[in-house]
């Protein structure tokens, strides 16, 4: 998946996650938590939908990688450089 | 038969709890006793009409688009939109004491005003209490020392505005007498004076069939008639549960919802039963909660707002000090609640007209009943003077009865296989819903969170924090 791609993922699990906010004037290089209503438990769940629709595994030491857009593309760039786009 | 997880009772935590673990793609097993889902807040038919069986308000209710608080949370947590539960707010409501009323709403301003009209001088401390309230992080857990009435103290100096304010607060979910922990006292203040009151114009129903529908879609099981006799254990580790017609099901983990007593007891037949196959890990002894309810539901020929009886729910005392407790007499007929579903803000009024009227009563009075005719006769009697000590407070709705169904301590034991037929369980909650076995975990009532929102909160956090992990 190239990095559009993989922001795209994120966005629609945002969407899943919280499905009342705007995401559309999301800022990437902003924390999420700074731009929509986002608890630990939604956080998790980030990571939590990655694994079960793409099998990514990201270790907790490396929560602080997601805390926004941009740098949440950046960590998984490698890590779904071979996990196809959903169609 | 074997299952990640097995989920004893299909209440609203149990839903709650197996949609966050179906969503994850576990494979979950939600467990029944009864013959339909609910538990404590099912409903039934009867003769006719569908009834809830408990409920008298969604207490923690935010309006659409809210985006803290409990409500907001859980539905995110289990991927609802705001319209699933199709929630209606309350109209107003009041508490009623000699001499003495206080109304409030969803809108907290109106009871801030209220006490600055009636006690002018403890405004200020209101205030202050209220700040404090709010200030505390939900699901702060404080030590079980600290309680509702020594908070209150510090900040109120009124002791009738001091019962005023607690007995809502007590009476929609404390499990001991008198008084309730702090921990617990802050989660229903803000459900009832800050959040407020909701309901669909289904009932409970529109909740439940949600709920289900959802676990069922993500691959959920759900087995009614299937009560557990017995959790079986070995090494510390509960390894299976056994139901009452001999199956026995294996989880890797077990989440229950029966309560603390309950659950112990069902580890208790995993060790000594016939299905023995147990250890002797030792079963802490819990502390088993004895405040129950006898409650009627009237229904009327026309709706109660054209009575006289406007409000959503009233809180009613008769005298300045209310008793919360188990009454020495049947029914404690001196003070109770009294609230309609009528009397919310739905886009079209309801088909039926309904008036609920609940007051604490003894539970062992209504187990011991030496017939069914004498049972069925103490029903009446006492519903009649529970009924004629309540038009101290409200008009004579009596004339205008069509129906009438009551249920008593012993219905709530008979349904719910509540101990003692409580309704708000052990007054000593597991905020960690640890148990003695390593992955046995307790949801629901005896978790600490209460009401509908709360048991669906308390399902939601202990499969998160038990279940599915950092490691998921």
């Amino acid at each position: 998946m190239q990095p559009e791609e993989i922001r795209q993922v994120l966005l629609d699990i945002l969407a899943r996650i919280v499905p009342d906010e705007d995401l559309s004037t999301l800022r990437d290089d902003v924390a999420f938590r700074e731009q929509i209503e986002l608890d630990s438990m939604d956080f998790l769940d980030i990571v939590m939908e990655l694994r079960k629709q793409y099998r990514v595994q990201i270790p907790e030491e490396d929560y602080p990688n997601l805390a926004t857009m941009g740098g949440a593309v950046t960590y998984l760039v490698p890590l779904m450089k071979d996990v196809k786009a959903p169609a | 038969m074997r299952y990640d997880t097995v989920i004893i009772g299909a209440g609203l935590s149990g839903l709650a709890a197996g949609i966050r673990l179906a969503h994850f793609n576990r494979r979950v097993c939600l467990l029944e006793r009864h013959t339909t889902i609910g538990g404590l807040n099912s409903f039934y038919r009867l003769r006719g009409r569908t009834h809830d069986v408990g409920l008298h308000a969604v207490t923690n209710y935010n309006p659409k688009g809210s985006k803290s608080g409990p409500l907001p949370r859980i539905l995110r947590q289990l991927r609802f939109s705001w319209d699933d539960f199709g929630f209606s707010p309350q109209l107003s409501s009041k508490i009623s004491f000699p001499g003495v009323t206080l109304r409030f709403s969803n809108d907290p301003g109106l009871l801030e005003s209220e006490i600055a009209l009636r006690f002018p001088g403890e405004i200020e401390g209101f205030r202050r209490l209220v700040k404090f309230v709010e200030d505390q992080p939900w699901g702060t857990a404080f030590p079980s020392s600290m309680t509702a009435r020594s908070t209150l103290a510090e900040y109120l100096s009124d002791p009738l505005l001091i019962e005023m304010l607690l007995y809502p607060v007590l009476f929609y979910g404390s499990a001991s007498p008198h008084d309730v922990e702090l921990t617990q006292f802050l989660i229903l203040f803000r459900s009832i004076y800050r959040d407020g009151f909701a309901r669909p114009y289904d009932g409970v129903r529109r909740i439940l069939s949600v709920l289900v529908k959802r676990f069922r879609h993500l691959g959920g099981e759900v087995r009614l008639r299937s009560g557990v006799q017995a959790i079986e254990s070995r090494s510390g580790k509960a390894v299976a549960v056994v139901l009452d017609d001999g199956t026995r099901i294996e989880a890797d983990t077990i989440l229950s919802s029966a309560g603390s007593v309950e659950t112990a007891r069902l580890c208790e037949a995993g060790v000594t039963g016939d299905v023995a196959n147990g250890d002797s890990t030792a079963i802490p002894s819990q502390v088993p909660g004895e405040l129950t309810f006898f409650e009627s539901i009237a229904m009327l020929d026309r709706p109660p707002a054209e009575l006289g009886i406007p409000e959503t729910t009233m809180f009613y005392c008769g005298t300045p000090r209310f008793r919360y407790q188990n009454p020495d007499e049947p029914c404690n007929v001196d003070s109770g609640v009294i609230c309609s579903p009528n009397n919310f803000a739905y886009e079209q009024p309801l088909p039926e007209s309904t008036l609920r009227l609940t007051v604490m009563a003894n539970n062992r009075f209504w187990f011991e009943r030496p017939s069914e005719e004498d049972y069925q006769e103490q029903k009446r009697i006492w519903r009649e003077r529970i009924f004629a000590a309540a038009l101290s407070h409200i008009p004579d709705f009596r004339p205008h009865i069509v129906d009438i169904d009551t249920f008593s301590p012993r219905t709530i034991r008979k349904y719910t296989g509540h101990h003692n037929g409580c309704v708000y369980g052990s007054p000593h909650k597991q905020w960690d819903g640890t148990t003695h076995l390593s992955n046995l975990f307790l949801c629901g009532t005896d978790q600490g969170m209460l009401g509908i929102v709360g048991a669906m909160f308390s399902g939601i956090s202990m499969a998160n924090k038990h279940v599915l992990g950092g490691q998921g």
